[in-house]
């Protein structure tokens, strides 16, 4: 996982607990939310966005340098926060990237605060119940083997993380998993409260797919499609359940165009 | 002295092909129960309940029950029934739970109901423990585990409050909420059973234990690991202002009695045999260890010594720290007989009286336990193999154990009160017991 060096680190004291983000570039802003397992730094992903945006990728709220809210129980508490940051920012007309579990915070986000959001990308988003399938349940598996399976294939995987992970990332998973055990170990990773809320948003909305993604079946896409009113679905060829490591100038053209 | 008998109630099925010496693995939550035959459960579970019966008539002062789910080395999954049917059949011994899994509870109110029927059907021979489970647990039935700790701690004061307080009152807590708390079965024993904490690792749990001086049982570790817990208890009892004494420690290990050494070895080799524990050294079970340490289950640096047991380590989940640790310590040694290697290390103790006896009492000179449980009965052993067992304790252990215990002067929770609130109970156990006898002879 290769790192550029240009970006800077932020910090921000909500009453809610202290965020850490990065950021880098200027333009339009677009905030991308991390998966269920941390944010993992800055991407090759958020490097092509800041090449015409002003990009912050933080750490949500009980995740990586981000303060625990305790108190928190569902992911709507997180993307209540999360609202709040964007808020303290100053944040307008921003693109909300959510990837994975981030893709469900981003989402309860856009019901509760379109009017601050230009758009919304919802990558493999976890958030409604599937129909038919089920969503990966990562608290079954290892986390090396639930890591493995976000990817498209075995051989990615090693690719980016290597045989043993190492420690700094493998204290990053656990972590994480705590925080996504504590607001959503049950219903895991859907809220039966969420579709009904999509239903008027009036933010344009894109919906992209790894197409060999196998932790959210695409069959969420679908019901995300139905649910909103001004969406589309785009399927990225060659990638798994993490767009942005795996197709990352696919994936940021795809926000561009947004 | 307090001498319990126990047994995990395995689900023991020949045609499975993990049942004996020769089975396949069980993987921890890797089974489906496709296969199961509620004809042989129900053969199992009144054979157990009859060996429960002459347990007691052997003259053991506890009958132990424990509880876990989806899985086949323990068929309590509801131990609390089993529990009311030994309040009925049975009359002296105590019936000790060990424990109820607290966090699992979604309406513990339910559960103060339960235990307080289990208390007036035995006339009040409940001892009631609670556990916060293991993964298997937490993932069964579904209870979200970084919160596993804190339900545990309001479940145990809101049942205590409960069977103590007259309702009806309110109860809004973090994890429960009720608007009319008002069992109308309140508990035999005033003011309450009593409550003994069984465990392994935690030092959470300990300190808990010690701070509400509760009985503190370990569950079959190894000796040196087993005592430093105690000395745990004992430091923070005296940070609570009391000193903590043989009534405070149990201990549970593995002893089976037979007619002759050979039989002690056969049956013996069987507790690593057949559906025996997962989290147990040398049995034919896989745990997953991610499920074993599942997210906020335990938290971190909050291991008690036990983590230098490759059993207990490797059961819940850290592996691979224990074994950083051992490469400090020294070189792992060669692959043994896993019996043998038992047998050794006392994890095991069978043979005839004569030999078992003083291994016995090198475990009571080691710990000073107030209470024992002989674990017994399991894996691949046989309803005869336990029927010899029983009859040989009954005959020769027990009694040899009771002078050992008086001789180092090691009292149970039932001669010196654990709470400290009075300075012998025993009076009572005796009128008590004098009672249940006068009935039983009626």
């Amino acid at each position: 996982m290769a790192e550029a060096v240009s970006y800077t680190e932020g910090e921000l004291a909500l009453a809610t607990g202290k965020i850490k983000y990065l950021e880098q570039g200027s333009g339009p802003p677009v905030v991308v939310l991390h998966h269920s397992w941390g944010s993992p730094g800055w991407l090759p992903f958020h490097d092509r966005l800041a090449e015409g945006h002003r990009v912050i990728v933080p750490d949500m709220p009980g995740w990586g340098g981000s303060e625990r809210p305790a108190w928190a129980r569902d992911p709507r508490d997180i993307a209540i926060i999360t609202t709040r940051l964007l808020s303290r920012l100053g944040l307008v007309n921003v693109k909300l990237v959510g990837l994975g579990f981030g893709g469900y915070v981003a989402a309860e986000l856009a019901t509760m605060n379109p009017s601050r959001l230009a758009g919304l990308v919802l990558v493999g988003a976890a958030g409604l119940q599937p129909k038919d399938d089920e969503i990966m349940d990562q608290m079954m598996l290892s986390h090396r083997k639930y890591i493995e399976e976000s990817f498209r294939d075995a051989e990615t995987y090693h690719d980016y993380v290597g045989e043993e992970p190492p420690d700094d990332i493998r204290q990053l998973w656990d972590l994480s998993r705590e925080m996504t055990a504590r607001v959503t170990w049950k219903p895991y990773m859907f809220n039966r409260r969420l579709e009904p809320l999509l239903c008027d948003l009036d933010v344009p909305t894109l919906i992209v797919w790894g197409e060999k993604d196998k932790v959210v079946p695409f069959e969420c896409a679908k019901q995300f499609e139905a649910a909103i009113p001004n969406t589309r679905i785009e399927v990225v060829e060659g990638a798994g359940h993490v767009v942005e490591l795996e197709q990352p100038d696919q994936l940021a053209a795809l926000v561009g165009s947004t | 002295m307090f001498i319990g008998h126990f047994t995990e109630r395995p689900y023991q099925d020949p045609k499975s092909g993990y049942f004996g010496a020769t089975g396949r693995s069980l993987m921890d939550l890797g089974m489906s129960n496709a296969s199961y035959d509620p004809k042989l459960g129900a053969d199992l579970y009144n054979r157990y309940l009859d060996e429960r019966v002459f347990a007691e008539e052997m003259g053991f002062d506890g009958l132990m029950l424990n509880e876990h789910h989806s899985t086949p080395f323990c068929m309590g999954q509801v131990m609390n029934l089993e529990a009311a049917i030994l309040a009925r059949i049975t009359s002296r011994a105590k019936i000790v739970l060990l424990g109820n899994i607290l966090p699992i509870w979604d309406d513990p109110l339910f559960l103060a109901e339960e235990l307080a029927e289990i208390d007036m059907i035995s006339r009040g021979r409940l001892v009631t423990g609670w556990v916060r489970g293991t993964g298997r647990e937490s993932v069964a039935h579904n209870a979200v585990p970084p919160y596993n700790w804190e339900r545990f701690q309001e479940a145990h004061d809101f049942i205590v409050e409960a069977w103590t307080k007259p309702g009806p009152f309110r109860w809004e807590g973090e994890h429960y909420q009720y608007r009319y708390v008002n069992p109308w079965s309140r508990p035999y024993q005033e003011p309450h059973p009593q409550i003994w904490i069984p465990g392994v690792m935690s030092r959470n749990t300990v300190a808990w234990a010690a701070k509400h001086r509760y009985p503190y049982l370990m569950l079959a570790t190894e000796l040196q690991p087993t005592l430093e817990s105690f000395q745990y208890y004992d430091e923070v009892a005296a940070e609570e202002g009391y000193e903590a004494g043989t009534e405070h420690r149990g201990y549970l290990f593995k002893v089976h009695v037979d007619e002759t050494e050979e039989l002690a070895e056969e049956a013996g080799r069987k507790y690593v045999q057949g559906p025996s524990n997962p989290f147990l050294e040398g049995n034919q079970g896989i745990v997953r260890p991610f499920i074993q340490n599942l997210p906020g289950l335990t938290q971190r640096n909050n291991l008690l010594p036990t983590m230098r047991s490759f059993a207990a380590a490797a059961s819940r989940g850290r592996a691979g720290q224990h074994l950083k640790e051992q490469k400090k310590e020294a070189p792992p040694p060669p692959p043994k007989d896993t019996y043998v290697d038992q047998t050794e290390k006392l994890s095991i103790i069978s043979g005839t009286p004569d030999t078992v006896i003083p291994k016995v009492r090198h475990v009571l000179e080691t710990l000073r336990p107030g209470t024992i449980f002989f674990w017994d009965g399991d894996g691949a052993m046989s309803h005869d193999d336990q029927m010899r067992s029983l009859r040989l304790m009954g005959s020769d252990l027990i009694p040899a154990v009771r002078e050992m215990a008086d001789e180092l002067d090691l009292k149970g929770p039932f001669e010196v009160d654990p709470a400290g609130e009075t300075e012998t109970v025993a009076d009572e156990l005796a009128e008590s017991s004098g009672d249940v006898a006068g009935e039983a002879a009626d």
